[in-house]
């Protein structure tokens, strides 16, 4: 049996009976530990998915065992599988719906860039579409991979003010004509 | 158990079908049924594009053809064929005797104007919205001619053969990344 351990307290000042440090770092900390996910699966990256979120895997171990099925309520948009140029503004109105601050990770060589389907009726990759976090390679990837991917978003979920304010998140959304 | 090969020998394509239902359609026809022969154990017509709807309504409505069933309708892009580029290929089935029938026309893809066979049959009509999808082939008398798989604001027809199948805007497929 391992110990179980206790999430890293922020950085701040200690003693008896109190601690402070700032609300956005605890505020992090919470949001960090506790992402909902909307899956947006449209082919095998997706079966990976459900993979990782059965017992085997076990997402819940890292907080993310709630999916959320609205964007409105989502932090994470995972998509996973092919894209179609037609279903490209789908996507990005999927996107538009969910509320700051929010991520996106490309699951798999298909929404990273288009995979082994680059032919006339499929996107070249999700960020032709809305700006993207993580990528996660493979074909498709191992729910190991998916794993480490959440744990990358959740380091960016620290600092969710920092990215946002970023010149290349505006950069991006601009340039997708996202506002 | 017969060989299966990618080439249809030549003798099959080329020798007229001997076949009671061939030649009734013949007679029916003449000279507007350009062509019979039997390929992978389906026979099948080449007809006059002009006259397609009544040769494909005869044989759904003669009872002794009574190929009530349209299995597919697809279409076809020869660029070399001058004159007759684009063709139609329609598969018919008689689901009482089992008898299958591939009906096949051609027309230049300068006019690719066909007659749409949705008043015989209203499976006909997401057949011939792909094909238009595709190919671009007018079907006249359809109830609603619109593409119906590829975005609305395609400005191409993507199955001919001018056009390149891959995306183009791909940026990971240069030499530099495959150290060529």
């Amino acid at each position: 049996m391992s110990e179980v351990k206790i999430g890293k307290a922020p950085e701040g000042s200690e003693g008896p009976g109190y601690f402070l440090t700032s609300l956005d770092k605890i505020v992090g900390m919470a949001r960090e530990n506790s992402l909902w996910p909307l899956p947006f699966a449209t082919s095998c990256c997706g079966i990976e998915f459900m993979a990782t979120m059965a017992s085997h895997y076990d997402l819940a171990r890292f907080g993310s065992e709630r999916l959320s099925f609205s964007p409105r309520q989502a932090d994470v948009l995972m998509v996973m599988g092919t894209i179609a140029k037609k279903m490209g503004p789908v996507l990005k109105h999927v996107y538009e719906q969910m509320a700051e601050p929010r991520w996106v990770m490309a699951v798999g060589a298909c929404a990273s860039s288009g995979g082994i389907f680059d032919t006339y009726s499929v996107l070249q990759g999700i960020d032709k579409v809305i700006p993207v976090d993580v990528y996660v390679p493979g074909c498709p990837p191992r729910p190991e991979q998916i794993i480490d991917g959440i744990l990358r978003i959740q380091h960016l979920a620290t600092e969710p003010l920092k990215r946002r304010s970023s010149e290349e998140y505006r950069r991006q959304l601009a340039e997708h004509g996202i506002i | 158990m017969e060989e299966v090969t990618d080439k249809i020998p030549e003798e099959q394509i080329e020798s007229r079908l001997q076949d009671p239902l061939v030649e009734k359609l013949q007679s029916q026809f003449g000279e507007d049924i350009y062509n019979a022969y039997e390929t992978y154990g389906i026979k099948t017509v080449v007809v006059n594009h002009e006259r397609i709807f009544d040769v494909m309504k005869f044989l759904k409505e003669t009872p002794e053809f009574n190929f009530h069933f349209l299995t597919d309708e697809c279409g076809i892009h020869y660029p070399d064929n001058k004159g007759q580029e684009l063709g139609v290929v329609y598969h018919l089935h008689n689901m009482i005797q089992n008898i299958r029938l591939r009906v096949e026309t051609f027309f230049p893809s300068d006019n690719p104007v066909i007659n749409s066979m949705t008043p015989l049959w209203p499976a006909a009509n997401w057949m011939e919205r792909e094909t238009y999808d595709f190919y671009g082939i007018i079907f006249e008398g359809h109830p609603d001619l619109k593409r119906i798989l590829n975005m609305d604001d395609m400005d191409y027809f993507p199955m001919l053969k001018q056009y390149p199948l891959e995306d183009g805007t791909r940026e990971d497929k240069n030499d530099k990344m495959f150290g060529r």
